[in-house]
């Protein structure tokens, strides 16, 4: 489409897309004690869009995606989930916290509960499913990520790939909307990384909403629909994969990728 | 010396006769003591541990305070101050009704162990809360468990592995310091020894006294052992 035939066309504006939008950010501002974190973010994610958020450490990143389910409380601005606004009520903000899924660096499994116990705990006392419900749902997504004959293991039986697929078990089992991911390979020994992406792959496949912050190029490459490059707390770039892989407009972003990719 | 008068000396059958029986009372005597004032304070503990790591600025002092106070005097100026400084208070007591309680040196020996237990508890309570990983806490928020079930569910079951240990040390030192009821007419395990050597003035009455103590220190320290494998089943 060329300048002057989308100047021509009057109504779609260009970044008319028919998804809905289910988490908006306006004016996101938040700070560590001195350190500004996050700086007049914005952002609208649509349903079932795969985002990968990059960038150096200390940029924000992981700030951004944990003040959407209110681990981190923003000072300033706002942000929607499903139309529900999380500086409201902790009700409402546990409601709506519900429904987002997260995986954490670390997995951050309850150490002392067997796999299938790490599973079904949210749903029940959570969701009010019975212990046979809350199994038969546990055992579903322990199959999809491939772990179904290691349900009745410690956690600290698996390797840490296992443990990670395990993580995102349990947070499908919640049946979240949108699932949120702080790094999820980045503690995984090169050989588990791998295991841990193809779940990831096949997530995205369901159309499930995504935001991930990872370092995996390769992986954003494949999955992302949109790659936000943030630094100093800012996004800096908020492009397709292949525009910001293959021409990155700022020179951060240029001298990132030339770090990260050699 | 014959094996009869070896045996004598350390366990007189007559002796033994006379004062057996007592003493198998003074032990159950010490044994519920304990039991008793070693659980409600565990309760208690827990909730002061609670208050000190909460964010209420108020219920943090005053449960800092509580712990300054009960951990930094002897037990046995406690206990005196509750049974006789406290009891002395007849009057008042009887007009709010509680003087059944604190005429009574087994109600007021079992609230000055309970108090001072539970001052030292809720500090090896708050420790082991402390030392359960923050990760913990951000996944049980992430999957939206509610605040007593992230408690009673993930914090609490990893956290009282951390403290079973120096909670058991708690537990034997309780058991040694129960003697100490022993001032306030208690007939427990030392209460009956007291009384057994004052009739006899044998020395190994005290040497009964001591092996009994240790065998109760013995009992415990192998259920310890037993219920910590069992809480930290998951680690091996």
């Amino acid at each position: 489409m060329t300048a002057s035939l989308s100047l021509a066309t009057p109504t779609p504006a260009p970044q008319a897309d028919p998804r809905k939008v289910v988490v908006t950010i306006e004016g996101l501002n938040k700070h560590y004690g001195a350190f500004h974190v996050l700086r007049d973010i914005n952002l609208n994610v649509r349903e079932g869009e795969r985002i990968v958020l990059c960038g150096p450490s200390g940029s924000g990143k992981s700030t951004l995606i944990r003040c959407i389910n209110r681990l981190e409380i923003a000072e300033q601005g706002n942000i929607r989930v499903n139309d529900t606004d999380l500086s409201l009520t902790t009700r409402q903000a546990a409601e709506v916290r519900s429904e987002i899924g997260m995986v954490f660096q670390h997995f951050n499994l309850f150490p002392h509960m067997s796999v299938l116990d790490n599973c079904t705990l949210a749903p029940m006392s959570v969701r009010g499913l019975s212990r046979k419900e809350a199994e038969e749902r546990a055992r579903f997504y322990l199959n999809k990520v491939g772990i179904e004959s290691q349900a009745g293991k410690y956690p600290s039986q698996l390797s840490g790939g296992q443990q990670q697929r395990v993580a995102i078990a349990r947070a499908l089992c919640m049946k979240p909307k949108i699932m949120l991911f702080d790094e999820p390979t980045s503690a995984l020994d090169p050989e588990m990384v791998a295991e841990v992406l193809d779940v990831l792959v096949k997530l995205a496949d369901t159309g499930m909403t995504m935001l991930c912050v990872t370092h995996e190029m390769g992986f954003a490459r494949q999955v992302a629909e949109r790659v936000l490059f943030l630094d100093g707390g800012q996004i800096i770039e908020d492009a397709s994969p292949e525009a910001f892989f293959n021409n990155p407009q700022s020179a951060r972003a240029k001298g990132f990728l030339a770090q990260i990719l050699h | 010396m014959s094996f009869d008068q070896l045996l004598a000396l350390v366990l007189d059958p007559d002796l033994l006769e006379r004062y057996g029986p007592r003493f198998i009372d003074g032990l159950l005597v010490t044994g519920k003591l304990v039991a008793l004032s070693f659980t409600l304070g565990a309760l208690l503990g827990m909730l002061l541990a609670l208050a000190r790591l909460s964010n209420n600025l108020m219920l943090q002092r005053l449960s800092a305070g509580y712990i300054y106070f009960f951990r930094g005097s002897p037990l046995l100026a406690q206990l005196f101050l509750l049974y006789y400084g406290l009891g002395s208070l007849k009057g008042f007591w009887q007009d709010v009704g509680l003087w059944w309680f604190f005429r009574d040196a087994w109600y007021c020996t079992v609230l000055a162990f309970t108090l001072n237990t539970a001052a030292y508890q809720a500090e090896i309570f708050r420790g082991s809360l402390l030392a359960v990983a923050p990760g913990q806490y951000e996944a049980a928020k992430a999957l939206s468990l509610k605040r007593s079930t992230t408690f009673f569910k993930v914090i609490l079951p990893q956290s009282l592995i951390v403290a079973i240990g120096p909670l058991g040390n708690e537990l034997i030192l309780m058991i040694k310091a129960s003697a100490i009821a022993s001032l306030v007419t208690i007939y427990d395990l030392m209460g009956v020894t007291k009384l057994a050597f004052s009739r006899s003035f044998d020395f190994q009455i005290y040497l009964w006294a001591a092996v009994l103590y240790l065998l109760i220190v013995e009992i415990v320290r192998r259920s310890l052992k037993h219920i910590e494998a069992r809480l930290g089943r998951h680690l091996r």
